[in-house]
């Protein structure tokens, strides 16, 4: 199998700041790995530095083609879509105008209006609300929406940062089951970054921890998940 | 009575072209923060361009079209050559660039067609509109057709994807560029946009104070006022601030003992400073409250 996302030798900075010191991976097609690490380890930097929102140096590839040099929305327009920290809801706007900006870039009129319908299916909550201003969804809401929206790109590959951020423990359980749905029958290649490790990994197959900046870590999910070493020292559980 | 009726009708008619002021500098702090001290000598140099197309015999209404279309390249080449390489600057180089552009619109027009006031035609006419006497036929034109550039707007905002777009990009520049709106380029559409508005308020209103290149001065003083008390966040707010202001001129020219046509501007500066001071965001605006 071919990865279809490899990343070599990342190095990114805030100013003078370093943040990322030489990170190494690789994404096959078809899954669903996950960045493990505490607070500032650099987990939301990399995802931003995939995307073009921070200073770095180091080679990208994205199905072959290399992202450097080439600015957020063309990377984008790739078919990677990236669901913020805070989720970038635009909260002045209804819930379905979100998710007509998730497909913005594209130009399919007749599906998007079925794709649309495909995620109140993927997410019943956010029909009923389909006109409400996307402020006043709750934070679960908020996220589903979130993640709708990604997919309303029809992406190849998805970056989450911090899903379960703020939201109550059953929430995340129902996100978590409709990413692996959405991983498996719509074949989107999820990364998530995650600080809850222990649901991360009963999600993913492939695991990266990162500590400052760097990759400490690798294998499957069952691996890490099993590693108590790894567990103690870096996961916290 | 009838001198109140006519009053607010002649004050709904300014008020319309403060409405089109405020709504183009609104669009343009919504999209780089920055008011457009220029929006008013932008607006006069579109006049004069409509006036010259005019003068070498291009019917009103073709030459009212062909000018909305000048002003929109313009708009966008004055972003992309002028404010898009300062958007990371400090405020203070980006007023310096306003004011620099202030400057030089204002000169060039009047080394173009020198400072001496000239007439503007109207294709309204200035008879009594319907056989009344509170309102003419001009005012009630200033009216339509800015009307109807408002509803053409909202309509553009409301139902196109390229106004869906363009509100994203100026609500959450991050998250737009996430969904893959070019924001760039949406700001400089904004620009054409708001340089298009404004052309449509100097050339309604030339016909009113005259054509020269001081003629938008007061006129975008009114403006800011409005999208002030309207709120700089909210287009709407700063149309609906545009009629109140027209009204509230006009009413406290006439019934204020000593303030008649001499006084009217500084009212318009004290309405400023009051909303400042009692509701800084304005009627329709939202408060912006960052979390520390």
């Amino acid at each position: 199998m071919t990865a279809m996302l490899n990343v070599k030798d990342l190095r990114a900075y805030y100013g003078q700041v370093q943040a990322l010191h030489g990170l190494s991976f690789a994404l096959n097609e078809g899954s669903l790995t996950t960045l493990l690490g505490a607070n500032g380890a650099g987990k939301t930097t990399t995802l931003r530095a995939i995307c073009n929102m921070v200073r770095s140096t180091g080679a990208i590839e994205f199905e072959g083609k290399p992202l450097s040099g080439k600015s957020t929305e063309n990377v984008v327009r790739l078919g990677i879509a990236h669901v913020p920290q805070g989720r970038g809801t635009f909260t002045t706007m209804t819930v379905e105008e979100n998710l007509q900006l998730g497909a913005i870039t594209r130009t399919d009129r007749k599906n998007i209006v079925a794709d649309i319908e495909r995620m109140y299916d993927h997410f019943p909550v956010l029909k009923e609300r389909h006109t409400q201003q996307a402020g006043t969804l709750s934070g679960g809401e908020q996220q589903m929406l979130a993640v709708a929206r990604a997919l309303m790109l029809r992406p190849r590959l998805m970056l989450l940062d911090e899903p379960s951020f703020g939201l109550a423990p059953l929430i995340v359980r129902e996100l978590f089951k409709i990413l692996g749905k959405i991983n498996r029958e719509d074949k989107v290649t999820i990364l998530v970054v995650e600080q809850n490790a222990q649901l991360a990994l009963e999600l993913a197959d492939q695991a990266y921890v990162i500590e400052t900046g760097k990759i400490v870590m690798s294998g499957s999910a069952k691996e890490i998940a099993s590693n108590e070493d790894v567990r103690k020292s870096y996961l916290g559980y | 009575m009838e001198l109140l009726t006519n009053q607010v009708l002649a004050g709904i008619a300014t008020g319309a072209i403060y409405a089109c002021m405020a709504l183009a500098v609104v669009m343009i702090y919504q999209a780089i923060d920055h008011l457009n001290f220029a929006q008013g000598e932008m607006a006069m140099f579109s006049t004069f361009i409509s006036w010259q197309l005019m003068q070498w015999g291009v019917p009103y209404w073709s030459a009212f079209l062909l000018t909305l279309a000048i002003s929109f390249a313009g708009g966008i080449l004055i972003e992309r050559l002028l404010f898009k390489p300062l958007a990371k600057a400090p405020v203070l180089t980006n007023v310096a660039g306003f004011i620099a552009l202030f400057a030089i619109v204002n000169s060039v027009a009047g080394l173009t067609w020198d400072f001496t006031i000239k007439q503007y035609p109207t294709p309204f006419g200035s008879a009594p509109f319907l056989g009344s006497q509170l309102i003419s036929t001009h005012q009630a034109g200033m009216i339509g057709v800015t009307l109807l550039m408002l509803i053409g707007l909202y309509l553009f905002f409301q139902f196109t994807r390229i106004g869906l777009a363009m509100r994203a990009a100026a609500a959450l520049p991050e998250s737009a560029r996430l969904v893959g709106v070019n924001t760039s380029w949406m700001i400089a559409l904004g620009w054409g946009m708001a340089s298009a508005i404004g052309a449509v308020a100097g050339i309604l209103i030339a016909p009113v104070v005259f054509l020269e290149p001081n003629m938008m001065g007061g006129v975008l003083v009114y403006g800011f006022a409005a999208a002030v008390l309207g709120g700089l966040s909210s287009p709407l707010g700063a149309v609906i601030g545009g009629f109140l202001v027209g009204v509230f001129e006009n009413l406290a020219g006439t019934y204020i003992p000593g303030v008649g046509n001499e006084l009217k501007l500084p009212i318009a500066l004290a309405l400023i400073i009051t909303v400042l001071v009692f509701k800084p965001a304005g009627l329709f605006g939202r408060a912006i409250v960052k979390r520390v």
